[in-house]
């Protein structure tokens, strides 16, 4: 019973991650009709956001040690990062400690800025082009940006460590009676991804500029003639879902170190939870990345693998064959989508 | 008087003599033996074959950065670095044979084909004499295989399946670097000492040729120890998240976690293994372990923290003592401001090795080479006294077993090194089962050409 609850908080928390790009996907191709293949991208450079400030909280003035030797027999440098100068040893400390929720309040501009350079300097060209010049330009951009990020920070991964009081061990089935121990920072993430998506729906939902842009996904040319410049509010919408893509990236550093490939790991399986999902339906996005994260969990247990071996490599594509043939649209799909 | 006849028989027997004798002083005036890229001129050409894009795009940078090195002292420039610690005193700084080495290089992106490719363009277009480098035993046996057919030698750089000098053996490959066995040898009475004789083991494997091998290794030598294997699961290699697998290894009984992996996988396995407190845990009445039976200093600098007090095996480390070590040291942190990893210090030794060869065999030719490094025993190039064996062209050499320090003073010192295990505790007979048995053969030394 254990590892089955085990293997269930494993796949929501894999889930969270696919839901959380896997929505910024299809806020993109539901506004903009574009197929995006830069999104994981997005993802890898939004992780790259919270290395980048742990690398500048770690800038450090340097000292001379004489009584100890570096590997050449020098003076070993001493380095006293800027911040424990500044704000004294504990405080500092504490603000490096805290490096990755930090990232967050600069990831938000940042992605938002990227989301709106890349809409406004090169998608927006795009957007009369089929679904194949689409992909291939985006694709490109794809590998532009992670070849970027491999030149700066080098092809090894970087850990990037969650704070030291979110670090540990939880036991969530003690009230149970139950042995659950599980990451702490893994059930942040999904809290972290409930609120985020949550977010997300309120904002299209409960504000009147979500109203416009649902209306603008359901009919775009009747909203032009309202007399609402509906291109500009999906160029910021382009942009928040960068924003969404790269918190899920900043968040999920402390989960795995982050290298350049990132971006390439999770888009596959993303368009996979996209199209899972139904193309253009937000909340089939989320409902097919927290099934598929679950499923593939499960697939991956010793059980699973020695049952049917390989299951885990082939489990979310298997399930997304069945449920495209049983649901051509994916589970929540609207008509007339992709279908022209 | 005698009649010529002229029939068409005796034509064609004349023109045959007359054409034989015509094409005699080129047939003698041929040199004794040819061979491919046979060097003309002043220069000889090496091909230094590394991943420079990829997921070991640092490593291969590494191995790059010492290979370079290696061709700067073999010419006379810089420091000398080994040359002068060498035990073989045939270099002497004026090139190979009096001619200046340059070199070319290639993209392995640690895929077999593209390694081939790029192998084969420096050799056919380049002119390349040997190939030396690579992160990646399924680079390594494609590159090897090329480099027999095409009658070049190959100097491997990071290949430590036990197949590169096993079943796929070949007369013109050298490997320098240990191998998954040795790992296994060394690792075990280190084992022991540390968690005793009564274990229970969980293996989560890299689903390719060399997990395979490094597990069965591992397996054999912990099992031949008293220990039992609960369970060994194969992750595949694009495997970004364990925690899949992670999650049963806490139900399953066992005490130790052993991870096969290398690379991005073993950072990612060891973080997630690290995330679920396996390290806090007591099982068995024992304190939960954790072996990471091959280790690298750029992935244990990407594992972090997370390595501390766990133990792995090595192939040099830059903290070795010997004069040859320092000597390396020296020559690579001087240039490069931090100490050279253990993939770049068995590329230089290897192009040193083979450069070495050239001078006592008299020629680049790949089978004088083959003669001149079997069975060649010497020191000084960092790992201690060494020897290429005969049978199965594998360095044999001692070991290292070290552990994530607990309090390192400097980002480098991350490793310690806890024992050296003795080349006698990591030999093998060139039959051994798990190296191709009776079967595994070199085959003929190929000149090429």
């Amino acid at each position: 019973m254990d590892a089955f609850f085990l293997q269930v908080l494993n796949g929501l928390d894999k889930g969270s991650a696919y839901a959380l790009i896997a929505l910024g996907l299809t806020l993109i191709f539901g506004t903009l009709g574009v197929v995006n293949f830069a999104h994981g991208a997005l993802f890898m450079v939004g992780a790259f956001v919270a290395v980048t400030l742990q690398r500048v909280l770690n800038l450090s003035i340097v000292t001379l040690d004489p009584d100890k030797k570096d590997f050449l027999g020098n003076p070993l440098q001493i380095q006293t990062p800027y911040v424990e100068a500044w704000f004294g040893e504990a405080a500092g400390q504490a603000i490096i400690n805290w490096s990755v929720p930090l990232a967050i309040l600069a990831a938000i501009p940042i992605m938002l800025l990227i989301g709106y350079v890349m809409e406004r300097g090169l998608i927006r060209h795009f957007y009369k082009r089929p679904h194949a010049d689409q992909i291939l330009v985006t694709f490109g951009l794809a590998i532009v940006m992670q070849e970027i990020v491999k030149a700066i920070f080098g092809a090894n991964p970087i850990q990037t460590p969650a704070p030291d009081v979110l670090a540990g061990v939880w036991n969530l089935g003690a009230w149970l009676g139950l042995s659950l121990p599980y990451p702490s920072w893994r059930i942040v993430y999904f809290v972290f991804a409930a609120i985020i998506i949550s977010g997300v729906f309120a904002f299209l939902q409960f504000t009147t500029f979500g109203m416009v842009v649902r209306a603008g996904m359901a009919d775009r040319e009747t909203v032009g003639l309202l007399g609402i410049n509906i291109d500009r509010r999906f160029t910021l919408m382009f942009g928040v879902a960068a924003a969404v893509a790269g918190l899920a990236g900043v968040m999920y550093t402390p989960i795995n170190p982050p290298n350049y490939h990132w971006g390439m790991d999770f888009l596959v399986l993303s368009f996979v939870v996209v199209v899972v999902g139904g193309m253009g339906s937000l909340p089939g996005a989320v409902l097919a990345g927290f099934l598929l994260g679950i499923l593939e969990s499960f697939a991956s247990t010793t059980w699973a693998t020695t049952t049917v071996p390989g299951i885990n490599q082939i489990i979310i594509y298997l399930v997304a064959i069945i449920i495209l043939l049983a649901r051509p649209r994916g589970l929540m799909g609207r008509k007339g989508v992709m279908e022209e | 008087m005698s009649k010529f006849e002229f029939t068409r028989r005796g034509l064609i027997k004349s023109g045959a003599a007359v054409g034989a004798g015509l094409a005699m002083p080129t047939i003698l005036s041929r040199p004794a033996f040819s061979y491919t890229n046979e060097p003309k001129g002043g220069t000889v050409t090496l091909g230094f074959n590394v991943p420079q894009t990829g997921p070991y795009a640092d490593e291969g940078n590494d191995e790059l950065l010492a290979q370079t090195l290696a061709v700067e002292h073999l010419n006379g420039e810089g420091d000398g670095g080994c040359l002068a610690t060498f035990s073989s005193k045939a270099l002497k700084g004026n090139g190979i044979l009096g001619k200046k080495v340059q070199f070319v290089t290639g993209d392995t992106q640690t895929k077999s084909d593209a390694a081939r490719a790029s192998a084969k363009s420096m050799i056919e277009k380049d002119g390349a004499i040997m190939i030396n480098g690579g992160s990646s035993s399924g680079v390594a046996v494609a590159v090897q295989g090329l480099c027999q057919e095409a009658g070049v030698i190959f100097m491997a750089g990071l290949t430590h399946a036990n197949d590169t000098t096993g079943k796929d053996r070949k007369a013109n490959g050298f490997r320098h670097f240990f191998n998954a066995y040795m790992s296994g040898a060394a690792l075990a009475p280190v084992l022991a000492k540390e968690m005793g004789a009564d274990r229970r083991a969980y293996h989560l494997t890299a689903d390719y040729n060399w997990g395979w091998t490094q597990e069965e290794s591992i397996k054999a030598s912990t099992e031949a120890l008293g220990w039992e294997t609960v369970n060994t699961v194969k992750t595949p290699l694009a495997s970004t998240d364990f925690s899949s697998y992670i999650a049963p290894v806490i139900n399953a009984g066992a005490d130790v976690l052993v991870l096969n992996h290398y690379g991005g996988n073993m950072v990612n396995s060891l973080t997630n293994a690290i995330q679920f407190g396996l390290l806090d845990k007591a099982v068995n009445g024992k304190d939960f372990k954790i072996v990471v039976p091959l280790y690298s200093e750029l992935m244990a600098a990407g594992a972090g923290d997370n390595i501390k007090g766990v133990l792995g095996s090595m192939n040099y480390n830059w903290q070795l003592e010997n004069e040859g070590s320092k000597a390396f040291v020296k020559s690579f942190g001087e240039k490069h401001g931090r100490p050279p990893s253990n993939s770049a210090q068995t590329c230089y030794a290897q192009v040193l090795l083979y450069a070495d060869a050239c001078e006592r065999a008299g020629t680049f030719n790949p089978c004088g080479v083959v003669e001149a490094l079997e069975g060649f025993e010497f020191d000084g190039l960092g790992n201690g006294p060494t020897s290429y064996r005969k049978e199965d062209h594998q360095c044999f050499k001692d070991v290292l077993v070290v552990r994530g320090a607990q309090n390192p003073t400097t980002k480098f010192d991350t490793l310690e090194i806890v024992e050296i295990t003795p080349v006698s505790q990591v030999t093998y007979p060139p039959n051994h089962p798990m190296f191709g048995g009776d079967e595994a053969t070199l085959g003929k030394c190929n000149p090429g050409a």
